[in-house]
């Protein structure tokens, strides 16, 4: 073949259609959104139901992990997201499914080696990498603030 | 006794004979395009079984089983069985096959395997040193986005370029003689890379490989795309299959554009079906070969086909380390 690495990396390219990013970018908005309004929502209920306001965040929080692992469980979730894309990945939504989801999958491999090792496959990066960010963050604080 | 022409490919004098073959699937491919090809369709995508791995291995055996039946052949009648799949260490076959007893060679071309084990097959036919072999291949959407992506349940976007793994498997049974379609010559590939990381992008890293194979052919048999029927890729889908076209025309100034046919773009309903680029996965060029192509060939409403199953040879490791996407591509002759 004559062709280089290169000018078939630019064929390549061309012949690739691209995501729809406009599309993606107003569903994510959109859903985004709707899953704000609800912690929203719910936080007014729960505030109206006179529990103190620590107590209101964390139940916020809670409820939108189980419905999330709900949806996840019954094979919905991910329809939703495969639409709304990063609108259900970046709220909590996204990090309760990527903890849900492998869990699910890899019940086939037991409960300890399976379930429990493979669960933290995706949102692991995460829980480094926020951890090391807030220690970081908190180092910065902690020197500037004395 | 199989003869070199030209410097790849490899004539089979005595024309080895697919005297049957069957084909399984799924809902998703039941509802596709060929979905009335089909020997047999799971609506359960698990087939009862525990794990998506046993359920592949239980589609791999279920193939082989109703080719050997179609072939009246009994499983201690045949000598050999070549036969491979995605899945690490191939166990969507070797936990298939076990139970059958028939000696196996393992292969594994990634997707092309349909068309590795059929020229192994034919060529150890034709070497007169077997009297029947069944090649046979599966893959499974489930199992292999569990090994190669992501868990089926996470809520992520997969991209335009992306391909769907076919659920489903095809075996064909090789005999020296009888009644069906002929295998008249095999060639086997040279590893092509150009570069292509983008493991969601198969198809493009695919076609120069597809497009290696079939000019190699072309040129060692002295023969043009329009000496073809059907001049059939495994799975390149819309991306590949237009980058194939393209880079033959740019390269080489052939045009297999009249003839040219991929598995990936028969499979399902790209409309309908969600699969973005088309199908893939060893079991698309499995079961499309083993059931539509084959029985085009034997009713003789197709008369020659170049059938070269494309294979993208990367491991989610090498992905992850950043490596280019090595391909290759497998053909063999069929004949009516």
């Amino acid at each position: 073949m004559a062709t280089t690495e290169k000018e078939y990396g630019k064929m390549a390219k061309k012949a690739s259609p691209p995501s729809p990013k406009g599309l993606n970018i107003i569903k994510a908005f959109t859903v985004g959104g709707l899953i704000c309004a609800l912690g929203e929502g719910l936080f007014t209920i729960f505030t109206r139901l006179n529990i103190s306001e620590d107590g209101v965040k964390a139940l916020v929080t809670i409820t939108l992990i189980v419905l999330t692992a709900i949806l996840t469980a019954f094979g919905i979730f991910d329809r939703i997201a495969k639409h709304a894309g990063a609108g259900t990945i970046v709220p909590i939504t996204g990090f309760a499914n990527s903890i849900v989801s492998p869990a699910m999958e890899y019940q086939s491999e037991g409960r300890i080696l399976g379930t429990a090792a493979e669960m933290f496959k995706i949102a692991g990066p995460v829980i480094v990498y926020g951890c090391s960010t807030a220690f970081i963050y908190g180092f910065i604080y902690w020197i500037t603030q004395r | 006794m199989a003869v070199r022409q030209g410097r790849y490919t490899l004539l089979l004098p005595s024309r080895p004979v697919i005297v049957g073959s069957a084909a399984v699937g799924t809902k998703k491919e039941g509802e596709g395009p060929l979905g009335t090809e089909f020997d047999k369709i799971y609506e359960d995508s698990k087939a009862g079984e525990s794990s998506w791995e046993k359920a592949e291995s239980t589609f791999h055996r279920e193939a082989v089983t109703r080719a050997l039946a179609i072939a009246a052949t009994s499983p201690s009648d045949v000598d050999m069985i070549f036969a491979g799949d995605l899945l690490n260490q191939c166990i969507g076959t070797t936990f298939g096959l076990r139970e059958l007893d028939i000696p196996l060679t393992g292969l594994y071309g990634a997707c092309s395997t349909m068309a590795l084990s059929l020229a192994m097959a034919g060529i150890m036919t034709d070497c007169g040193i077997i009297g029947a072999a069944v090649a046979s291949t599966s893959s499974h959407f489930c199992s292999a986005e569990k090994q190669f992506r992501m868990p089926l349940e996470y809520g992520g976007q997969r991209c335009p370029t992306s391909q769907w793994t076919a659920s489903a498997a095809g075996a064909a049974v090789v005999k020296a003689q009888g009644e069906g379609v002929h295998i008249d010559a095999a060639i086997i590939g040279r590893i092509q890379d150009l570069g292509i990381k983008d493991s969601n992008n198969m198809g493009a890293a695919m076609a120069p490989a597809a497009a290696r194979t079939i000019i190699d052919f072309l040129r060692d048999t002295n023969s043009r795309p329009e000496d073809f029927d059907m001049i059939l890729t495994g799975d390149l889908g819309v991306v590949g299959s237009q980058l194939l076209l393209e880079l033959l025309q740019k390269d080489e100034n052939v045009d297999i554009s009249p003839v040219h046919a991929d598995c990936g773009l028969m499979l399902y309903d790209l409309d309908e079906q969600d699969v973005h680029a088309g199908a893939s996965g060893c079991g698309c060029s499995g079961s499309v070969v083993c059931s539509y192509i084959v029985r085009r060939l034997k009713a003789g409403e197709l008369n020659k086909v170049l059938f070269v199953g494309t294979g993208a040879l990367m491991s989610p490791v090498s992905s992850l380390q950043g490596e280019s996407i090595p391909s290759i591509a497998h053909g063999v002759l069929l004949t009516h």
